[in-house]
């Protein structure tokens, strides 16, 4: 059901294992039949831990959204609340429960807190006298989930926010906290790196909690050899670069939904009329062999990639005619499921494919793609753009300008003063002064800032970290530059410095980034020091603060796979993050606004 | 060695033998002679009270707590009311029952811990009897009173009382009675007179032993095994009838001849029992009386007390401590005369190798042939676990040790652990610890308990030892026990804060998983607040430390502790519980945290206030409705109203760049299709963002007549752009070659089509080459 998992070097079907065996352990506790009232935001997440069959099979009867008022009827002896411990949603809940009360057989009603208990939300229950309606009040520790077979994510939505802009180091704890169950799971990981203030944080509360859980010695052979923490602020301008791997484009489009695509099919109706059917749902991981092969590549080669694809199938068909005796054409017959869900799939992904063609060969997109590529390189970033003058006259989508100032702040180390207020004036006066909390916050996120020394560093940095490539080649990529056609990330950069040849190389570089850079070992019990086998490869488990991209994961997957690279990464975050979503993170409701 | 049979006496097809585990280290003037007697099962502590129905103030009753072994742990006058009963609990604490129903827990050393009551009720009518027991749930106390009524408690640290059903006939207190744990319920089994009940939480039954002697006119004493699931009756006429506690079954019935009340009675069988057996007391008398209807009389010297455990009763008198048990079939496979088993082969193997006689070849070819020898070693393994005697012990180990050279694939962990326990519990039964466990009972304890009970004893290196030599994981054990080690510290009134804290520390700092909470916790308890805040720096858990540090109000540190820790949950809860601890003002003033508003944005503030102003003003005289636009939209819309001079104000007023005007003003043009009107204005003055924009409105809304009218305007680098909009490939591909820009070549290529004029795609073609070349 997951086998996805378990493909990689680190099977991560164990971390899943676990949460669905706490989960029916949960359940189990309650006993009878029951009903399950939701907060909303867990269902994503939970989907991935577990289908509805599972719940079906420990007596899961009903399911309802967490609404005020009263948990419609249904007979059921229990009803449970899975919620975040959050202020706002115990007063829903009480009031679920107070109203419960007043009937006449009220059911049983429990709380599942994830992914941790609060002391604080227990106490509002108590404020509002339903704290001891609880027969079970439970915690289910879901702080990573397993996304792909090398991908972990806490799906934090507001991390970023919360770390960098409101100080709420709650998400951190979370880390520590989840990095401690994977360790449980998959041995102490012996070597830790952090660059960022974030980074520290957590590493701190790691060997903290280390200790705090001294004794239970952990004898499992570590699976891990290195975990690199790192903030997102470290590297700003990734996530704010347009991305170029088939993966991203595909979600970046508006149809993607949590780790699928709709898109409408048409199909012949009566009457040679088109009709459009329900949208189509694709589940996108790793699962499906033909998006595992593609989605990583810049978009530029997933056109050659396809109709390569394509004749290997036709290809595969046409041997039919060559099927002469009895034993072949069974055997051809057995591949044909396998060959007919290639060609399903084939034809999925060209449609998508074309969708975003019709994105990326716009000019729009292409005017954009070279602003951002001239600010990369260090093109004018000291001087006020004219594109973006064009787009804010135009009144472009207010992300997008959004998204182009920081970047030019972030390759210049800040604008001048006289540039920074122009763009300010510029984007208040066009789409409105209650916009000026979302640029207090892009300042104090460090995305916008002023220029406080003449001295700009990042061309130093690119140069030091060769984030640009001239000659990136997007069809047989060579380096990690093709994911952005050009630029490499500078977070996976340090990635790749650190396994090869340290980072002792960019003392000097790791000093112009923000936070700081450490270097912690924790001791192993004898006897499970790992002895590396010839050409083994080291594992290393690259944990981003506050959020990763798509094409962040693209590059770090493309090293794991480069022949003598040496090391595999699996990439673990609070969050799966686009440039638009984490913008769009940052920004103040205007409506929050009046205080 | 040669003399191991000499305690044996045999008892139907089995043996039984008593076997001495101490000469008492205790001097006591009158032996055991009206002392109120408890010993606690397990090899536990033994507690006595002289003559308890002493009461004048001039000679108080002296309380005792010894060892198994007799050596002092306390002794303390008595001063409180009548103790009818004594008894221990699971932890080691002595429960002292008084005659109004009070009972007074002490530990081991003699300390008071705290006091309960079996009831109001009790206080007049006066406890009659009453008997300590154990069952899962923890350690229960039984009473009957002078009312003749039973009160019980299943587990005394969860007071639970339940007056019992009343008895019909019972008149002051019972001839006998029993506590029993059945069917998870804790009941009473009393006799009156001939007559059987048993009493529940609702209920009491009559019931009747099956096949009980019809002689029997009362039954005098009854007990219960120490499994529960056996009873026995001692009948007026001499009589004793064992069955089950349930009652539905009669194992035997056996005539003693004594008609005399025994003292005590005691079941005694071990696990997979062969032959059972009652041991009944009297004066001067002991009598093993077999199931299968054998006896065994043994003569007392001296008053003694009878403590039944689960593989045997010891015997304790004033000098002496015995155990009487049925002696285990591997003991007596190898030790019985002229025995032929392969464990005595073995042995006899062995005695001769040492003595270097081949005879020692032929017995262990004797075992071989039949191939018993694993079976031998194993007899010899097991052997050595019930010898009480460390020689014993070697002989046994040696001797399945040497068997076990001539096996090959013979697990030697079985032999390994026997040596192993053999070691703990030969130091947990030296004369100075006396605790005299058998292997089968501290297996069925737990090392985990034994350790338990060495830290109720205050052996902290011994518990330590035990630990380090079982490899028992540091949190179960040393840890556990240097925690007790510590608890036991703080409450050392004479010494300094300092000291403990430091001795704590050294002493703890290297283990692992200590909770110095519950060490602070404890210490706080006695009132060294100082103490346990020193103490709780040491604990690493912040979940632990902070709620007490609230509960010592110190709530600034429980605060720094709490960010120190990363879980905002926990800061949360310092901060709810400081807001309702500090006035509104004081809290605000602590996490008051305003940002200063930065000048440009005060500036634009005011700006926006103006903006407002002419909004309102707007709406006043022209009706127009535009309260809440951004400036871009509100210039935007009075373009498009055509209310350009307005416009124009706040171009002027707000300062809008040139460039950003122009584009709004040529976009509201465009979408009125006020054709004229822009090219008036294209016309006022030089485009500060150039033409092209001219053109591309037009294209957008299909207005390629207009849209060439800019084109010629257009610079030059953005002419092909231009010409293309228009759909013009002719200009376009001359304005790219006149460039011999290759993109731009590229870029008019692109959108050929076969239609396209050939002349002209080859004219392209051969300036990309021209360009390429450059």
């Amino acid at each position: 059901m997951a086998a996805h998992l378990s493909y990689g070097r680190v099977n991560l079907n164990i971390l899943r294992e676990a949460a669905r065996k706490e989960l029916r352990e949960f359940l189990d506790k309650c006993a009878g039949s029951k009903a399950i009232v939701w907060d909303e935001y867990l269902t994503g997440p939970f989907g991935l831990i577990a289908q509805y069959s599972l719940l079906k099979e420990h007596e899961v009867e009903k399911m309802f959204t967490l609404k005020g008022g009263r948990v419609p009827p249904a007979d059921v002896k229990n009803i449970i609340f899975f919620v975040r411990p959050r202020l706002e949603l115990m007063d829903i809940i009480a009031e679920n429960v107070i109203s419960e009360e007043k009937l006449p057989a009220p059911r049983e009603a429990h709380i599942l807190f994830v992914p941790r208990r609060s002391l604080l939300c227990e106490q509002r229950l108590k404020e509002q006298g339903v704290l001891n309606s609880f027969t079970n009040i439970d915690e289910y520790i879901l702080d990573l989930i397993p996304y792909d077979g090398d991908l972990l994510s806490m799906e934090s939505e507001s991390a970023f926010r919360e770390c960098y802009l409101e100080n709420d180091q709650t998400s951190l704890f979370h880390t520590a906290k989840g990095l401690m169950t994977l360790q449980a799971l998959y041995g102490t990981i012996p070597q830790i790196f952090g660059k960022g203030e974030c980074a520290r944080h957590v590493a701190n509360m790691m060997l903290r909690m280390k200790r705090e859980f001294a004794g239970s010695q952990n004898q499992i052979l570590p699976v891990f050899d290195t975990l690199l923490l790192l903030d997102r602020n470290v590297d700003l301008l990734t996530p704010l670069a347009t991305q170029l791997t088939y993966e991203v484009l595909s979600c970046d489009s508006d149809q993607c939904v949590q780790n699928g695509f709709k898109f409408a099919q048409k199909k012949p109706g009566e009457g040679g009329k088109d009709l459009p059917t329900e949208p189509k749902k694709l589940q996108l991981n790793s699962a499906e062999e033909l998006y595992a092969e593609i989605r990583d590549k810049n978009f530029n080669a997933v056109g050659a990639a396809l109709s390569k694809k394509a004749k290997i199938i036709s290809a595969a068909f046409e041997e039919r005619h060559n099927a002469k005796t009895v034993g072949e054409i069974k055997n051809f017959v057995s591949q044909l499921p396998h060959m007919q869900a290639a060609r399903s799939s084939l034809a999925n992904h060209t449609s998508v494919a074309e969708l975003i063609k019709d994105i990326t060969t716009s000019e729009s997109f292409f005017d954009n793609l070279t602003v951002e590529q001239e600010f990369m390189t260090g093109v004018d970033t000291d001087k006020i753009n004219t594109y973006i003058e064009d787009c804010i006259a135009q009144k472009d989508p207010l992300i997008k300008i959004l998204r182009l100032v920081c970047m030019q702040s972030v390759c210049n180390n800040g604008l001048k003063q006289k540039v920074l207020d122009y763009y300010k004036r510029e984007i208040l006066q066009t789409y409105g002064y209650e916009h000026i909390l979302t640029l207090n916050n892009l300042e104090k996120v460090g995305l916008l800032k002023p220029q406080t020394t003449t001295r700009n560093n990042y061309p130093t940095i690119r140069k030091t970290l060769k984030l640009w490539m001239e000659d990136a080649n997007e069809q047989n990529p060579n380096d990690i530059s093709y994911v952005y056609s050009g630029y490499a990330p500078l977070s996976v950069r340090l990635t790749q410095v650190l396994a090869r040849p340290g980072w002792r190389s960019i003392e000097e570089v790791l000093k112009m980034l923000p936070g700081p850079h450490f270097e912690e070992r924790q001791q192993l019990p004898s006897g499970l020091h790992k002895k590396r086998q010839q050409g083994e490869n080291r594992t290393t488990l690259v944990f981003f603060l506050g959020g990763v991209t798509y094409a962040e994961i693209a590059a770090l997957r493309f090293l794991s796979q480069m022949e003598d690279g040496g090391t595999e990464y699996i990439i673990a975050t609070t969050k799966l993050i686009n440039g638009t979503s984490w913008v769009k993170s940052l920004m103040d409701r205007p409506e929050a606004q009046i205080l | 060695m040669a003399f191991v049979t000499a305690n044996w006496n045999p008892l139907g097809d089995a043996f039984y033998r008593k076997v001495e585990l101490y000469e008492m280290g205790w001097s006591l003037k009158d032996g055991l002679r009206e002392c109120l007697v408890a010993a606690a099962p397990y090899g536990g502590p033994i507690a006595l009270l002289k003559e308890p129905q002493r009461r004048s103030p001039s000679a108080r009753p002296q309380l005792e707590i010894y060892s198994s072994s007799g050596v002092t742990m306390a002794s303390f006058v008595w001063k409180s009311g009548v103790v009818k009963q004594l008894g221990w609990t699971v932890c080691d604490d002595l429960l002292c029952i008084q005659e109004d129903g009070t009972i007074l827990i002490y530990d081991l050393f003699g300390n008071f811990k705290r006091h309960f009551s079996m009831g109001n009720e009790v206080g007049q009518s006066q406890v009659l009897e009453a008997k300590v027991f154990h069952s899962p749930y923890g350690t229960g106390v039984a009473i009957v009173t002078g009312a003749s009524r039973f009160t019980l408690a299943t587990n005394i640290d969860d007071l639970k009382l339940r007056r019992l059903p009343e008895v019909p006939g019972l008149q002051g207190a019972p001839p006998c009675w029993a506590v029993l744990t059945q069917d998870r319920q804790s009941k009473v089994l009393v006799a009156n007179g001939a007559d059987i009940f048993i009493l529940d939480n609702a209920v009491c039954t009559p019931v009747n032993p099956p096949g009980l002697s019809p002689q029997a006119t009362s039954i005098v004493h009854m007990c219960v095994s120490f499994s529960y699931k056996y009873l026995a009756l001692f009948t007026d006429s001499g009589h004793v009838w064992m069955g089950s506690t349930d009652l539905k079954e009669k194992l035997s019935e056996v005539d003693t001849k004594v008609r005399n009340t025994p003292k005590q009675m005691a079941w005694c069988r071990r696990p997979k029992s062969r032959e059972p057996s009652v041991v009944i007391m009297w004066d001067r008398h002991l009598l093993v009386v077999g199931v299968c209807k054998d006896t065994i009389p043994y003569h007392l010297d001296d008053d003694s007390v009878l403590v039944p455990e689960l593989d045997g009763v010891r015997i304790v008198n004033g000098t002496h401590h015995e155990l009487l048990q049925e002696v285990p079939a591997a003991c007596e496979e190898i030790f019985k005369i002229a025995s032929m088993a392969p464990g005595a082969l073995l042995l006899e193997a062995l005695k001769e190798y040492e003595k270097e006689s081949q005879k020692a070849d032929e017995y262990l070819r004797e075992i071989k042939e039949q191939n018993l020898l694993g079976e031998a070693v194993r007899q010899c393994v097991e052997a050595a676990g019930h010898e009480q005697e460390a020689e014993t012990q070697k002989t046994l180990l040696r001797a399945a040790s040497f068997g076990k050279c001539f096996l090959s694939n013979f697990s030697p962990e079985p032999q390994v652990c026997m040596c192993r326990d053999l070691r703990v519990l030969n130091a947990v039964r030296d004369y100075t610890v006396g605790i005299p466990l058998t292997h089968m009972q501290f297996r069925q304890m737990t090392v985990r308990v034994l350790i338990d009970r060495l830290v109720y004893r205050k052996l902290y290196p011994l518990a330590i030892e035990i630990c380090r030599y079982l490899k028992t994981p540091e949190y179960q054990g040393v840890s556990r026990v240097l925690k007790h080690w510590a608890c036991c510290k703080v409450q050392q009134k004479e010494e300094a804060d300092e000291n403990i804290a430091r001795a704590i520390s050294l002493k703890l700092g290297e283990a692992a998983g200590i909770s110095y909470s519950e060490i602070a916790t404890k210490a706080y308890e006695c009132g060294r607040t100082e103490l346990a805040i020193k103490l709780l720096e040491f604990e690493p858990r912040s979940g632990e430390q902070v709620p007490l540090l609230l509960k010592i109000k110190r709530s600034q540190l429980a605060l720094s502790k709490a960010i120190e820790s990363g879980d905002t949950d926990l800061v949360y809860t310092v901060v709810t519980y400081l807001k309702n601890e500090m006035n509104r003002g004081d809290f605000f003033m602590t996490l008051r945290n305003q940002p200063v508003a930065l000048s440009l944005y005060r500036q634009l503030t005011e700006e926006e206030m103006r903006l407002l102003r002419f909004q309102r003003r707007l709406e006043e005289e022209k009706g127009e409705c535009l309260l809440g636009f951004s400036l871009h939209d509100t210039i935007s819309t009075l373009l498009s109203l055509g209310l350009h001079k307005h416009a124009e104000q706040l171009y002027k007023e707000f300062r809008v760049p040139d460039k950003r005007y122009w584009w709004l003003k040529l976009t509201a043009l465009a979408e009125k299709e006020d054709w004229e009107e822009l090219e008036k204005f294209a016309k006022s003055k030089k485009s500060p963002i150039g033409y092209l924009p001219f053109v591309e409105v037009c294209v957008k809304r299909q207005n390629k007549y207009e849209a060439k009218k800019y084109v010629s305007k257009v610079t030059l680098d953005q002419k092909v752009k231009a010409h293309l909009s228009v759909g013009d490939l002719e200009g376009a591909a001359d304005a790219a070659i006149e460039r011999r820009n290759e993109g731009e070549i590229g870029a008019v290529l692109s959108r050929c089509s076969p239609a396209t004029d050939r002349a002209l795609v080859e004219r392209l073609n051969r300036a990309k080459a021209t360009a390429a070349k450059k």
